[in-house]
């Protein structure tokens, strides 16, 4: 077994594209849940159209991929106020719902024969950020002996971080006014807002769609990351894992998507590796190829005990979130 | 209380032992398993074939290596029922060729498809041996397949005498009017609404007692139609019978111990209800991919009853399984019915159901309640597995995309109550069918979201929901 | 943790506590009266004790107000005014409407029919938040402190008008900076005046529930309103309390702010309303001043039946 190419795989997973575009994702459904209490269990769904929205432009009618990117955008926000009218009047549980089933309808709609012209159907679209890798600044490698990154990851990597910190900076900004201030009064009772005066709707919408805007943006990224789309990314799971880096980091803290997302992927990479190398090494009676699934239970493992023993995740409050009644 | 629950059981499985012997009536001889869905046809009237029907979609899991790429297969026999070597079989896709194949000595043969997508397969009639052709015209070519990602798509050319294609064609093709389709689809809409109901009453009623959205739920279905499959493939071999009720059992079991380990303790403690949801998530995670790890990710049919000849009543037909699946989940729910209003532990889910703290105050004990809940919950989603299992086919994914359409159906019978759930299960069933009049069969359980979404925006407590007081 | 704990153990000394408050009315009665009780009892002579009848300077007045839950009618109200800057109680037994009635008129129900004003303006149509700004606010029956806020967050939430609450401002910290610090000057204020000083930078959760009853009433004051709904104020409260939460509402009275308070029991308000509503059944059955109410048969045979051991015989 060798331990260093499996330290050097899990630290690669843990600053490279992916975690850089799940801690993206991640900043928007804090937003929803850890500052305003809402249930998305959609995020996936803004993601995607924010994946879509970028790609089928520059692919289906040529235009540059930046005005992809604020289609991407407008996606997102058409779709926080389809999503939100109906839902947002009503009790917690039922926007759970809502939000998993839109997403599920949205995911068979893009993969649907109607919507083949444009988003390719189940077969997707590729090679339709160019643009974006035209403005690559690096030109080598970044080589530190045991981790190295190409020069095209380390392009993702600067974006995808820099989005991520601008993000953070923003929403902590935000929550620290009085308008975040307002937002936190919502998730502890909306009741109470409203007998002070404050329009509730009208700030989970506002919630919902800075949230689900960060998770287009987010999308995009994962879109021009890979240079291929198909909707099958886009499923359920890739929102539980966003619930799961968020709860791992600290719902509610500014920082706790940034680190959720970096610890996730770093135990997810290693135990990817791990099993892969003892498999290959035949000291256990599997296939690779039930590596996925077992990776996939271990995050709900992971889940559950985190849930159960320490929801308040790395950065949390323990003490603050004994205070949760509901 | 405990015997009243031996009742139930007792009940459930009297009313599954009853199955064998009408599905046994109509069962033809089974087939290998590989060839579920694909089978030559020489006669039009001759057999009914039994698809699995696309209820729901199998998907890939990201990041995951999938183990089975998709197929084209099929089988050519003559009318004479003599396997046809030697034709090429050219699979396309918008014009394009994708991929070709000759039959073998079996006339079997088989394409490898890039993905998922709709192809089109076509004969070269020219190839065909003397006196043989198409039944109808153009039947050389097979339009409109659709594959779904993992599936091992079948397609059937129907070939005949020539001379004898003009009586064949006649029922097979154009007979077939739109209150035909819309009665046939109403049967399989309340077969398919039947199923959903069973699962969701579980559903509901946990969701009644401890407000816990289960998600957890749609894998106890997963696991009661793996469980199935297993106890009823070698080495175990047993009646498929006997394994649904193991099945059903084994998944009451499982959903008990996870009540006792997972959600009791966190009752005791108090713990939010959004972390009990969202533990439940965690569970149905991990529960799914143990599953699909011993399971593998392909789609697999029980050996048992997976091809028959349909019944035809004139108005509709139906294959004596399906018809056997469908009266047993009706029998199913009135037993439900029947064990909410008369038992005492019924009278008592439903006094938590109402109101947990007066129910505890009245003496009822309530955390046994709703172990019961659970076990029956587990009980009714494990037996609902298999025969969903039954009707389409068995595979990890099954539950997830079933629990969507239990929310779809509790949420349109109003939360938490059992009676609703089951009526919005129909209603669910009945949607998804109908869609397939006018849109892809893909996309039948989009339509039911859909409606949920609708009901969430008119009417979110439901049809039989009540309207909640505020403040 | 809630209200309800407190409740139960305060039981054994239920009629230690009945004793006390029996007491209190006595002293508060023998006090000279405050300007705004004087001022409130001037405005209301002349006004008949009858159910429906007009006053001189109604803040709030609801017409033909009915709400059907089902078959059942909740509220069910033909006329009802409230006499601006008195403390109106509204009282009657469990399950008369009460608590209805004040979700409706706050925006947080609808009504079956029916229209109410406030200040003038119909207001009937208007939503929760928006009745907040126009000056009536409300509190609830089950104290909803904002557990993961601070203390003096809290307060500071019920200013109006915060140009930071934009999200455009937002992040423009120069943009409000110094309407926050006036605002904080006011919450601090209140805090001092509700001896709440010493939690200012605690998370509210960690408060009792009497405590949590005293925040309540800050926050609400912070949104400056002319008329408080005060829901089962005195709910859970131990009785030392009590007395300093009657203090509070009776100040607030003497600054002009009106006072509409539901509690159904009556023992403890009847000694500083100004002014009685006694609900049954969702109707307005009776209404006058405290001690019209205690003479009233219809109020005793409704609500008063197997209590009567006030003070007053009502013989």
């Amino acid at each position: 077994m060798d331990l260093l190419s499996i330290l050097s795989n899990s630290f690669r997973g843990a600053l490279g594209p992916e975690a850089a575009i799940y801690a993206l994702a991640a900043v928007g459904l804090n937003m929803h849940f850890g500052y305003t209490g809402l249930l998305n269990f959609g995020q996936v769904g803004f993601m995607l159209v924010g994946a879509y929205g970028t790609a089928v432009p520059v692919v289906a009618w040529g235009l540059p991929l930046w005005v992809g990117i604020l289609i991407g955008i407008a996606c997102a926000i058409v779709l926080a106020l389809l999503l939100g009218v109906p839902t947002l009047r009503l009790r917690g549980d039922y926007l759970a719902i809502a939000t998993i089933a839109a997403a599920e309808v949205l995911r068979y709609i893009y993969r649907s024969e109607w919507a083949e012209p444009l988003t390719g159907g189940v077969f997707g679209i590729t090679q339709f950020a160019n643009d974006f890798y035209d403005l690559n600044p690096y030109s080598s490698r970044l080589d530190l002996g045991w981790l190295s990154f190409s020069p095209t990851a380390l392009w993702v990597m600067t974006v995808g971080w820099g989005a991520t910190f601008l993000a953070c900076g923003l929403v902590a900004l935000l929550i620290h006014s009085p308008w975040g201030r307002v937002l936190r009064s919502v998730r502890e009772d909306e009741q109470a807002a409203r007998s002070l005066g404050k329009n509730i709707f009208s700030y989970k919408m506002q919630s919902l769609i800075i949230g689900g805007v960060l998770g287009a943006l987010a999308g995009s990224l994962m879109a021009i990351n890979t240079q291929a789309l198909t909707p099958d990314v886009f499923m359920p799971i890739l929102t539980f894992y966003l619930w799961t880096i968020m709860i791992l980091g600290g719902a509610s803290r500014i920082m706790g998507p940034v680190v959720g997302a970096i610890v996730f992927w770093f135990l997810l990479t290693f135990l990817d590796s791990f099993l892969r190398q003892i498999i290959g090494d035949g000291l256990i009676g599997l296939e690779s190829s039930d590596v996925g699934a077992i990776r996939f239970a271990a995050v709900g493992l992971g889940l559950m005990l985190l849930m159960m023993f320490r929801p308040a995740g790395l950065l949390g409050n323990q003490k603050e979130l004994r205070l949760d009644v509901r | 209380m405990r015997a009243r629950v031996t009742s139930l059981f007792a009940a459930l499985l009297l009313a599954v032992m009853l199955a064998p012997g009408a599905a046994a009536v109509g069962a033809i001889s089974s087939p290998p398993a590989t060839a579920v869905g694909s089978i030559a046809v020489s006669q039009g009237d001759s057999a009914e074939t039994t698809s699995p029907a696309d209820g729901a979609e199998s998907t890939a899991e990201p990041g995951e290596s999938e183990e089975a790429a998709e197929t084209l297969r099929g089988s050519i026999r003559g009318p004479d029922r003599e396997p046809v070597p030697g034709l090429t079989i050219t699979v396309t896709q918008d014009g394009t060729e994708v991929g070709t194949g000759t039959t073998n000595d079996n006339g079997q043969w088989e394409v490898p498809l890039p993905g998922p997508g709709t192809y089109s397969a076509s004969l070269d009639p020219a190839e065909l041996p003397e006196g043989v052709a198409p039944k109808e015209e153009g039947g050389e070519e097979v339009t409109g397949v659709i594959v779904r990602p993992g599936a091992n798509q079948g397609v059937i050319f129907q070939l005949a005498a020539t001379g004898d294609g003009e009586e064949g064609s006649a029922p097979a093709a154009g007979g077939i009017t739109f209150l035909d389709r819309f009665l046939q689809l109403t049967v399989e809409g309340i077969k398919f609404g039947a199923i959903i109901a069973i699962t969701a009453v579980g559903l509901s009623l946990v969701f009644g007692t401890t407000r816990l959205i289960n998600f957890a739920h749609g894998e106890f279905v997963t696991f009661g139609a793996v469980m199935g499959y297993f106890l009823s493939v070698s080495p175990v071999n047993l009646p498929l019978i006997v394994a649904a009720v193991l099945a059903m059992l084994l998944t009451a079991l499982l959903a008990g111990v996870m009540d006792l380990t997972v959600f009791r303790p966190m009752r005791r403690k108090s713990a939010g209800m959004i972390q009990q949801f969202i533990v439940a998530i965690g569970l149905a995670l991990v529960i799914r991919h143990v599953l699909l790890v011993f399971f593998g990710s392909r789609r697999r049919g029980y050996d048992e009853y997976n091809l028959q000849t349909a019944l035809d009543f004139g108005l509709f037909r139906i294959t004596p399984r399906d018809l056997v699946v469908t009266i047993l989940a009706f029998v199913i729910m009135g037993l439900v019915a029947f064990m909410l209003q008369r038992t005492r532990i019924g009278k008592a889910m439903r006094a938590v159901n109402d109101n947990e703290d007066l129910a505890s105050a009245s003496g009822i004990n309530v955390q046994r309640v709703v172990l019961t809940v659970w076990v029956v919950g587990g009980a009714l989603a494990g037996i609902g597995g298999v025969m969903f299992g039954l009707t389409q086919t068995v595979y990890t994914n099954m539950g997830f995309q079933l629990l969507l359409l239990m929310f779809a159906a509790v949420i349109l019978g109003g939360l938490g109550n059992a009676y609703g759930a089951m009526l919005g299960a129909l209603v669910i069933g009945l949607v998804s069918q109908y869609s397939t009049l006018w849109f892809p069969s893909s996309l039948q359980n989009m339509w039911a979201l859909l409606v949920m979404i609708l009901v969430l925006l008119f009417r979110p407590q439901g049809i039989l929901g009540r309207r909640e007081r505020v403040g | 943790m809630s209200g309800d704990q407190e409740r139960h153990e305060l039981e054994p000394d239920v009629l230690a506590e009945r004793a006390e408050l029996v007491d209190a009315e006595h002293d508060l009665g023998e006090q000279e009266l405050s300007v705004g009780a004087r001022r409130a009892a001037e405005a209301l002579t002349g006004v008949a004790p009858e159910p429906g009848v007009a006053k001189p300077d109604a803040i709030l007045v609801a017409d033909g107000v009915v709400r059907q839950f089902g078959g059942l009618t909740a509220v069910d109200v033909e006329h009802l005014e409230v006499q601006r800057g008195t403390i109106t109680a509204l009282i009657g037994p469990n399950g008369a409407g009460k608590s209805t009635f004040f979700n409706l008129v706050s925006g947080f129900d609808s009504p079956t029919r029916g229209k109410w004003s406030f200040n003038g303006t119909d207001i009937t149509q208007l939503a929760a938040h928006k009745i907040a700004r126009r000056g009536m606010v409300r509190t609830f029956q089950l104290t909803k402190a904002l557990m993961r806020l601070t203390t003096l967050e809290n307060v500071m939430l019920g200013a109006t008008g915060q140009g930071g609450e934009s999200l455009w401002r937002a992040p423009l910290r120069f943009l409000w900076r110094a309407q926050e610090r006036d605002n904080v000057t006011r919450a601090e204020e209140l805090l001092e005046r509700f001896n709440l000083t010493h939690m200012r930078d605690e998370f509210a959760g960690t408060m009792s529930g009497g405590q949590r009853k005293l925040l309540e009433m800050a926050r609400a004051l912070m949104v400056q309103p002319d008329l408080v709904m005060l829901d089962e104020p005195m709910a859970g409260v131990n009785p030392a309390l009590t007395q300093s939460l009657l203090g509070h509402i009776q100040a607030l009275r003497d600054e002009g702010v009106t006072i509409v308070l539901v509690e159904h029991d009556m023992d403890v308000i009847m000694s500083i309303s100004d002014w009685v509503i006694c609900f049954a059944e969702g109707r307005v059955i009776a209404e006058g001043r405290p001690d019209d109410i205690r003479r009233d048969r219809a109020v005793i045979d409704a609500y008063l039946g197997a209590r009567r051991s006030l003070k007053e015989d009502p013989q």
